[in-house]
Parts: C-alpha cells; sequence; structure tokens
C-alpha cells in the first residue's frame, strides 16, 4: 500500500547509519519480520526512483515503523537530512520476509554491516517462539556499530566482530559462526549483510548441512514485482525478483558467482 | 460523470482515454490492481514476449541516473505460449484493450508469435519491438536499419488482421525516415520510442555497471528527445502515436498530445509512483475541463497545427 509517513525521529546511529521513525499506521499494522518498504523522497525527481529499505522496528500499536540504513549514495544522504514532521511517500510493506519457523532450538542470527537491520524484528519473533537466539553482530570498527544492548533486551546473546578489533573480537561474523557451530549451538542461521559475507555463511552452512536463510539487497526499480530490473541468479541458472520472490533466500539458492 | 470526450481511435481499436502502459514496466499489470483500476486504462501492454522463454540479462540490470533509470531486462519473458496459457486470459477479463508487445531475434520469429497471439480473441492488437538485434544480421537493431524495420513490420502484418503497432528506436538519424517505413509496411500505429541506448561505468570498479554494458534510458530526462521525435513524426505519417518517455503527470501527456500524440503510455512513471496511470487519465479529463476543450482528439498536433 501507499502511504504518506510522517518523520517522527531521525538520528544518527552510529558512523553514517541513520535511525528513522516514521508514523506509517496502516503499514505497520501489516508488516512482517523481513520485509521492506519503498521509499520516494516526496516530490522529488532526482533521484527518480524509490530506496528499497528494510523494517528495523514494527510497532504496531505506535503506528511507527523504524529504518536502520546506511548513507551510501545521494537518496540515503538526503534521507539523513530530513527532520521530524517532514514527510516521505511509503510503499510497502514489501517483499517474502524471514520464515520463522524453524527447526531445532538454536538459532544464529547474523548481521554484518548495515545487514543487522532487519534482523530485530527477526529475534523479536524467534524469541516469542522460545528459541535460544546468538546474535553475530560484524562491523568495520566500533564507530559503525550499532546499540548492541537493543538484542540483549529481547534476550540474545550478542557476539560482536569488528575487522580491527576496535570492539568485540577481532575478525569475522563467519569465524563467530564456526565457533557457534563447533560447540554445538546452531540448529539454523539467518544472515543479512554485504553479498561476500553471505557467499561464506552459506558455505558454512552447506559445509556442515545446516539450513537457514538470506536476505539480500539489490537496487530496485518498483518493488512490486513487475520491473524484473532486480534479479538474484539462482543456482539452477535462472533469476527470481529479489523484491517480490525476496529478498529472503533459502541457504543453497542463490548462485554467488 | 464528465462531458468531455477522452475516447481515441488507435489503429482498429478505440481506447476509452488516450493512457496505456510502456511494455515491462508494468508486468501483466495483474500485480498493479491494488493501485491500478486496470478498468480505466486505455490500454494495457504487456511485457515483451518472444518464441520461447528468455532468462533476461545478467545482473545487475539497472542503474538510476539524473532523472531517468538505465535499465536492460533483455527480454526476460516466459514465451508466446505461457503468455497466451497464463496471462492473456486473466487480463482480457478487465474491460480494457490487450497489447501485447513481441520481440525476437530474426523476421521469422516476430512473425511466428504474431501468428500465435492472432489466434487469441483476447488480444487486441500486437505492439512490435523492432529495437532487438538482428541475429542473422549480426547483432545490428532491426529498429536502426529501414529495410530491416520494414521487413519486420511487414511479417507481422501478414500474420494478422488485429491492430499492429511498430515501436520505433529512437536512436536513429531521421525519425521520420523510419516513421514513414512502419506506416508504409501495414503498422497501423506507432509507440515513440524505445529507451534510449545508453551505459554507466563505476569509477570504483571502473569497469560498466550493467551486466550486459548497455541499456535503454528511460524517464523524464529525455522527454525533450522524444518530444522532438513525435512532433516530426506526427507531421510525416497519417496513423496515430502513442507517445513514450518521462510522462510522470498529466501535464506531460498533454504536452505530447500538443506534440502530435494520439496515446501516452506511462513507463518509469510506474516505478515512481504505481497510481501514476490514474493520476493521468484524471489530469487529462480535468486539463480538458479546465481549458474549455471538449473532445481530446481537438489537441491533437495543436502546437504545430496552430503555428
Amino acid at each position: 500500500m501507499l502511504e504518506i509517513g510522517k518523520i517522527k525521529t531521525n538520528i544518527e546511529a552510529a558512523k553514517t547509519i541513520y535511525s528513522m521513525d516514521l508514523y506509517v499506521p496502516e503499514i505497520a499494522k501489516k508488516a512482517k519480520p523481513g520485509q521492506f518498504v519503498n521509499l520516494r523522497l516526496t516530490g522529488k525527481l532526482d533521484p527518480l526512483l524509490r530506496r528499497p529499505i528494510s523494517l528495523h522496528r514494527i510497532n504496531p500499536e505506535e503506528g511507527t515503523i523504524t529504518m536502520l540504513y546506511m548513507v551510501v549514495g545521494e537518496g540515503t544522504a538526503m534521507m539523513s537530512e530530513m527532520e521530524p514532521g517532514e514527510t516521505i511517500d511509503v510503499l510497502g510493506p514489501l517483499g517474502n520476509g524471514w520464515n520463522l519457523e524453524m527447526p531445532g532450538e538454536n538459532a544464529v542470527v547474523i548481521g554484518g554491516g548495515i545487514g543487522i537491520a532487519p534482523l530485530y524484528p527477526l529475534i523479536k519473533s524467534l524469541k516469542e517462539s522460545g528459541k535460544n537466539v546468538e546474535l553475530i553482530m560484524g562491523a568495520k570498527n566500533a564507530d559503525y556499530l550499532t546499540d548492541p544492548s537493543i538484542y540483549e533486551k529481547l534476550g540474545a546473546s550478542v557476539t560482536i566482530t569488528t575487522d580491527d578489533g576496535t570492539a568485540g573480537t577481532k575478525g569475522f561474523v563467519t569465524t563467530a559462526l564456526e565457533d557457534s557451530i563447533q560447540a554445538g549451538k546452531c540448529d539454523y542461521i539467518y544472515a543479512c549483510g554485504p553479498k561476500p559475507m553471505l557467499r561464506f555463511v552459506e558455505q558454512i552452512a552447506l559445509n556442515h548441512d545446516i539450513p537457514g536463510q538470506v536476505s539480500t539487497e539489490s537496487h530496485m526499480g518498483c518493488g512490486l514485482g513487475i520491473c524484473l530490473l532486480c534479479p538474484s541468479k539462482m543456482k539452477d541458472g535462472g533469476y527470481k525478483r529479489t523484491c517480490t520472490d525476496g529478498p529472503v533466500f533459502m541457504i543453497g539458492e542463490l548462485d554467488y558467482e | 460523470m464528465s462531458n468531455v470526450n477522452t475516447v481515441v481511435k488507435i489503429g482498429k481499436i478505440q481506447w476509452k482515454n488516450p493512457v496505456t502502459t510502456g511494455s515491462g514496466t508494468f508486468g501483466s499489470g495483474l500485480s498493479m490492481t491494488e493501485y491500478v483500476d486496470l478498468n480505466r486504462l486505455g490500454a494495457i501492454t504487456i511485457k515483451g514476449t518472444t518464441l520461447t522463454a528468455r532468462p533476461g540479462n545478467l545482473p545487475p540490470r539497472m542503474v538510476e541516473t539524473r532523472s531517468a533509470c538505465l535499465g536492460s531486462v533483455g527480454l526476460e519473458n516466459p514465451g508466446v505460449e505461457a503468455v497466451l496459457k497464463d496471462i492473456v486470459p486473466k487480463v482480457a477479463e478487465y474491460d480494457s484493450n490487450l497489447i501485447v508487445n513481441i520481440g525476437g531475434s530474426s523476421v521469422e520469429e516476430y512473425a511466428e508469435v504474431a501468428a500465435r497471439l492472432n489466434t487469441s480473441d483476447d488480444v487486441d492488437a500486437i505492439e512490435i519491438n523492432i529495437s532487438c538485434p538482428n541475429l542473422k544480421k549480426g547483432g545490428l537493431g532491426f529498429g536502426t536499419d529501414p529495410e530491416m524495420a520494414g521487413s519486420v513490420i511487414a511479417a507481422v502484418r501478414k500474420e494478422t488482421d488485429k491492430t499492429v503497432i511498430a515501436k520505433l528506436t529512437p536512436a536513429v538519424t531521421d525519425i521520420t525516415v523510419m516513421a514513414k517505413t512502419a506506416q508504409e509496411n501495414g503498422a497501423d500505429a506507432l509507440t515513440m520510442c524505445n529507451g534510449y541506448p545508453g551505459m554507466a561505468i563505476s569509477t570504483k570498479t571502473r569497469k560498466p555497471i550493467l551486466g550486459n554494458i548497455q541499456g535503454g534510458i528511460c524517464g523524464p530526462s529525455l522527454k525533450p528527445l522524444n518530444m522532438l521525435h513525435v512532433w516530426k513524426a506526427s507531421q510525416a505519417v497519417d496513423i496515430p502515436i502513442i507517445a513514450l518517455g518521462g510522462i510522470l503527470n498529466a501535464d506531460d501527456a498533454i504536452e505530447y498530445i500538443l506534440a502530435g500524440a494520439t496515446g501516452v503510455s506511462i513507463g518509469t512513471g510506474n516505478l515512481v509512483d504505481p497510481t501514476t496511470t490514474m493520476k493521468v487519465v484524471d489530469g487529462i479529463e480535468a486539463y480538458l475541463e479546465e481549458n474549455h476543450f471538449n473532445d481530446i482528439n481537438d489537441l491533437i498536433g495543436l502546437a504545430w497545427k496552430e503555428m
């Protein structure tokens, strides 16, 4: 659906990462973990197309959604400068979202960089259904790390890795994932992050025969499945639409070549 | 009920208003029904269809440029049989005209797709994408060569009595040559135009961004280019023109109609705002009323007729 969203807050959450609360009561009512919205900075023709942003928090009672987004180009830079009270044209909720049915009791949830964004509502749902959740949060360095305590408050145990060791353990999320698997604490994997990270996560998962899901991203034309501009390449040789067939795919489906 | 006439005639079919959808930017329309009342469109133009299924081009398939989008889908489609079986009957349930856009790698492929579509009573018109590469002529686009364009249009014409629309390639030396060629070879109407060929290079990777290297530029930044094409072609041929290129609102649509277009097609506008077609339909009617015109047909080519 289309809704004109009113910005409630828009604050810096970490280096180049912002958190925006938007009042969109209808979308907030319908949205599920892992879905996204496609935003148009109202009235602007440049940037022309909408920007797909995943849902970091869904608060149907308050009628709001929170988007944790990274400034990567002109569109997100303009977004970061918007003030409370301003409005944004919101199309959504879009995409398939996470499948919350998982085998076993122990979920390892992995967020690399801004890939942390769609994991909050996932962890919340997993905890509500009684699963044990370990969140592995990866960032370039401490400056790029958003607040891990919000996940701890949900009841997840949090492991932090940074490329340079300025926060948590020095290294990559994949090392932490291997540790969890070795410790027998991983029945299922949920991951979101840059493609190279997802590729390594999938390799590890497939090596250990652990099922799971990954959420991927792409530039998008419409977000509605009509334009075929956001294909994800599948291992069977074909393409699927990242927007409506994804953004969540099962581990083993995507072709990272 | 409005008392202005918005009905236009394009080939053998009447449209309740001049508004249709750019092939490939609206799917089949069936997944747009939350945003668009398909019954209110003059015509629904569905995605480019080829003889057999095509997987489409390697990603990335899009780059956003200044007020435009560079896209290269590469005719991803399930093939004409699947389109006839799974898509056409469902779209035909709506009270609009159904136009199927077709592509091919050879004159024979175009003709065969047209022959297949001709068997369906649900298909009201066939739009020929002549911008496809001719694999028998080293990949040269059919649409850039009058002889090749003419042979494709004539071959499709032979297969069907339905309305045939030729969708022209914009990047040609003289658009009137191509427009006349299309008319002479039996096209009932023209769509003007397909995306302009373009490319973009990443300064980070120092390589072309699109998997296919080149794509078609669509969106508002190319409106003046197509405006001139429509202006010239509408004075050179007698068949109606459906303008396509950067229409985001009724004012853009009216501008094209004043330049000589009879129909208007919304492409990238559907991506920017899925309700664009409805806004254009309403806005055209409002423009006629506000400016005291009784009939949309009185506006066609007015900019040159009154010079």
